[in-house]
Order: C-alpha cells, then structure tokens, then sequence
C-alpha cells in the first residue's frame, strides 16, 4: 500500500472515531496538540488501525507515535 | 399558593419520550391518547414471552455531536438530550449562574446495559484487545449524571441516585435538599433509561413483571385494569432545573410550578415484591405532604407509579386511599409511555408540573374495567379522556425493586 494510501485510510479513521477534518490529518500534525485527539481515542484509532492495515501496534510502540507522520511511517514499516 | 424566597421552583423542563422528542410533543401526545407502544419485530424476539417495548420516538444520535455520541451509551445520550432541552428553556446560563454553584443529580435504574453487554460480545468474539477503551466511563451508573454535567458545565457536585424505577424521582429529592441546604444556586434534575435489549427483558420476564399481550401493543399497559399482566418496558430519559424562588424571580425566569415537598421511605419487606397494602408508599406521601406543609385535602391530583403489575398497582391504590383520600383524581401515565424505569420518576414529575399548569389531569389509557379491589374501586382514577380540574397541590409516586418508596410534592405559585 502507498503512503497515499495509508494517510487517505487513516485520516477516515480519524475521521470516524474522533471527527477530525480528512483535510487536518496530515503528516506534521500531533493527534494530541493538533488533531485534539485523547488518550482513550488513541487507543481506539490503534485498534482500528490494526483491523485496516493488519498490522499490529504494541502499547510500548503506541507511546512513540505523535503524529500522524509517525503512524504513517510505522504502518508502512510493518505492513 | 404564596411562596417564600427561600422555596425551590422548577423553571426548566426537558424529555425525550416513546411519545414525543422533547417535552411539547410529548405532552401534546399524552393528552392526545396516543401510546409509545410497539411490538419488537427483531429476530431475537421470537422465543421471548414478553415481546413489547415502548421505544424512543427520535434517536437521541441526531440531537448529539457525532463523535461525542459514538462515546455515550445511549442512556447517557438520552439524558444529554433530555438536560440540553430543561437547561436551554430554563435560561439560567445566560442569567449568568455560576458553574461552581451549579449541581447536578441524575439517576438511572439499569444503566449503561447495552454497552456492557455489547462490549461482551466483543470479549467474547474478538478478545479483550477488542474491547473499547469506551466501556467503563459508558457502563458505570454515574454515567448519565456525568454526562449531563459535561454538557451543562455543572462544578458543584454531580451526584447519581440509583434505586432502581425510584431514581428519577430520588434525584428530584436530592436537588430539593442541595437547594434547602444551599449546597448550590441551580440543580440540575432527572433520570434516564435505555436498556431494551434481550437480556434485561429475558430478566423482567422471569419475574412474571413484563406484559405478554403481544397482539395488542398499544392495549398492553394497562395499569389498574382488571385484566392488567404487566408492565411494558420503555426508554427516554426527563430533566428539570431546580432553583430557589427567590433568584428564579429575580432573574425573571419562567416558574413552573414549585417542587413543596418530598418524601422517602423503604418498605423494609421483601427486595421485589411490594408490601400488599403499601405502606411504605403511604408513609413516604404522608412524609412528603408534612414536608410540604400541606394536609391530605389539599392535594387535587397524584400521577401515580402504578406499572400495570397486578400486585403493584393495588398496593399502591391501598397507600393513596389511605394516606390521600378518595377525592384526588388519580392517573396511570405508564399506560401510554410504558415504565422508563429509571427515568420514569422524572418523566412523570414533568407532566405532575404541566398537569398543575395546565390545570388537566391526563388519563390512564386501557382502563376499561378497574380491578375489584376496594382501594382501586374507591379511588377517582381518571379515564376516557383528560380531565380538566382546579387544583393546586399534586403528588408524583415512584417505586423502586429494593423497597424504594419516593413521593414529591408540586404546588402551583
């Protein structure tokens, strides 16, 4: 899958569970400074991430992910 | 009835209903004799004896944020609903209340049900990484009350009775004596319920308690009727805004009626079934009308709990004949909403006040042969039709599973 491809899934996934604009999700952006996003949404994305993209996102990895540039790297990394 | 500045006043009101999405429909409907009640058509339905619901008429979901509903179990979405509706028409945020003086108390009787049992099946099927970070705050009884207090900016204490079908009214109680006690300048009041799901009615009908008339929806509750078989389960939630009179009036704000007294006892007899003659019903009126300083004669109206459960319904006609009278037109409002439970307290104060404002007494639908019983036979209970009526005191029962016994006092100002 492109990195196209993993922003456009994973800005409906922002989207869907916390009503971030798909336009707002873009690589620079903190899901907690930018995107308003909180700790149990995170939880919620990781979840919908791993059931989108199969890949797995362990609780110590969630932690170094800040920003959606971060998902995007560690999805295309593990897919 | 002259009131005093110190004396607490309802001066906002707010519900969603298997009759209407906000209190004016749903008065309108109540009047109208229309019922809230249905038959489950759903596939799980088919092995139940008990098989109707009296349901939501507006899905709480479109009066919401969406992403901040995806996060409510919907007994909290109904309580938001119901709390925005009494907060907004009682005007007390642009009268400028402090958040820090204002409170809220908000009960429920099952609670978030259908998120607990719907993130079960996701344990269940998926394993506990599946499970929502959501459930707990979704689940936990003080749900509803938090949520309401999030959405109104409420710091002065959020508070949730839980007494099973007596909640909604125990928190009526509990905002009189924050506002008695000053613990706060505005209460916000209610309760709310949202459990139709097949494992709570799987429980309802083990007990015997749930209607099985399932050919004839609308013709199931029948509370007081001789041929009553139970009680139908219903989902809604009703707010009101508590205020002492004296700041009501200074602001100019709309008064409804005044909340004069309230009333709490337990039965002390059995965790279900309620004492046969109601006597805890009745001390808990008699504690109420003392509270309200007003004597049996006074009182013109009583909406009553009365389900449409064989036994509860003449117990409870035993305590209004006894600690009332034979003169007060009474009224089974369960018989066009279904019982909400939880919620069904609050709900029935609202339409207590608008019966006072209105100067109307609803009637008990599907009362068309009251049942032998002497208290039952001796009491005014009104029907075929609303009855209009001078009166200025009325009283709302609730009674909850545990031996809950709650009776609130309105009087017009």
């Amino acid at each position: 899958m492109s990195r196209e491809d993993i922003q456009s899934g994973l800005a409906e996934i922002l989207e869907e569970v916390a009503g971030v604009a798909p336009a707002d999700a873009t690589p620079e952006k903190s899901f907690t400074e930018d995107l308003d996003v909180d700790s149990l949404s995170m939880v919620e994305i990781a979840t919908a991430v791993e059931d989108k993209f199969g890949v797995a996102i362990p609780d110590d990895e969630l932690g170094n992910i800040k920003t959606v540039g971060d998902a995007i790297n560690y999805i295309e990394k593990n897919q | 009835m002259s009131s005093t500045a110190t004396d607490v006043v309802v001066t906002g009101l707010g519900a969603t209903t298997p009759l209407g999405g906000d209190v004016a429909s749903t008065w309108e409907a109540l009047l109208a004799g229309r019922s809230g009640v249905s038959r489950i058509t759903d596939d799980w339905v088919k092995e139940f004896p008990a098989q109707l619901v009296a349901r939501l008429t507006d899905d709480p979901v479109g009066r919401l944020d969406r992403v901040k509903a995806r996060r409510l179990d919907r007994s909290q979405q109904v309580a938001v609903v119901a709390a925005q509706e009494a907060w907004e028409s009682s005007g007390a945020a642009d009268a400028g209340a402090a958040p820090e003086r204002v409170a809220v108390v908000f009960g429920t009787g099952i609670g978030g049900a259908l998120t607990l049992l719907g993130q079960d099946d996701v344990l269940e099927e998926k394993g506990p990484k599946r499970v929502s970070p959501f459930t707990i705050p979704m689940l936990m009884p003080n749900g509803p009350a938090a949520a309401v207090g999030l959405a109104i900016g409420a710091k002065g204490g959020v508070h949730a009775p839980v007494s099973a079908c007596a909640s909604g009214a125990e928190a009526i109680r509990w905002g009189l004596d924050l506002l008695r006690f000053d613990r706060a300048d505005v209460v916000l009041v209610g309760g709310a319920e949202a459990c139709v799901h097949p494992l709570p009615m799987a429980g309802f009908a083990a007990m015997r308690a749930m209607s099985t008339r399932n050919d004839e929806p609308e013709r199931a509750s029948r509370p007081f009727d001789k041929a009553r078989d139970g009680f139908v389960l219903g989902e809604g939630a009703g707010a009101l805004v508590l205020e002492r009179a004296g700041s009501a009036r200074a602001r100019g704000a709309t008064i409804h009626a005044r909340l004069a007294g309230a009333g709490a006892t337990a039965d002390g007899y059995d965790l279900v079934a309620p004492h046969p003659e109601g006597e805890g019903a009745g001390r808990a009126i008699g504690a109420a009308l003392r509270d309200a300083g007003l004597s049996p004669s006074d009182v013109g109206h009583v909406n009553a709990h009365a389900t449409s459960t064989p036994v509860g319904d003449t117990a409870e006609a035993a305590a209004i004949r006894s600690a009332i009278g034979e003169h007060v037109l009474v009224t089974a409002t369960k018989s066009q909403t279904g019982h909400l439970l939880g919620a069904a307290g609050a709900l029935e104060s609202i339409f207590t006040v608008l019966a006072l404002r209105d100067q109307v007494v609803p009637a008990t639908a599907n009362l068309d042969d009251p049942d032998d019983d002497a208290a039952v036979q001796a009491l005014d209970i009104v029907r075929h039709g609303p009855r209009t009526a001078s009166f200025s005191a009325a009283v709302n029962d609730s009674f909850g599973f545990g031996g809950h016994n709650i009776a609130l006092v309105f009087t017009t100002t």
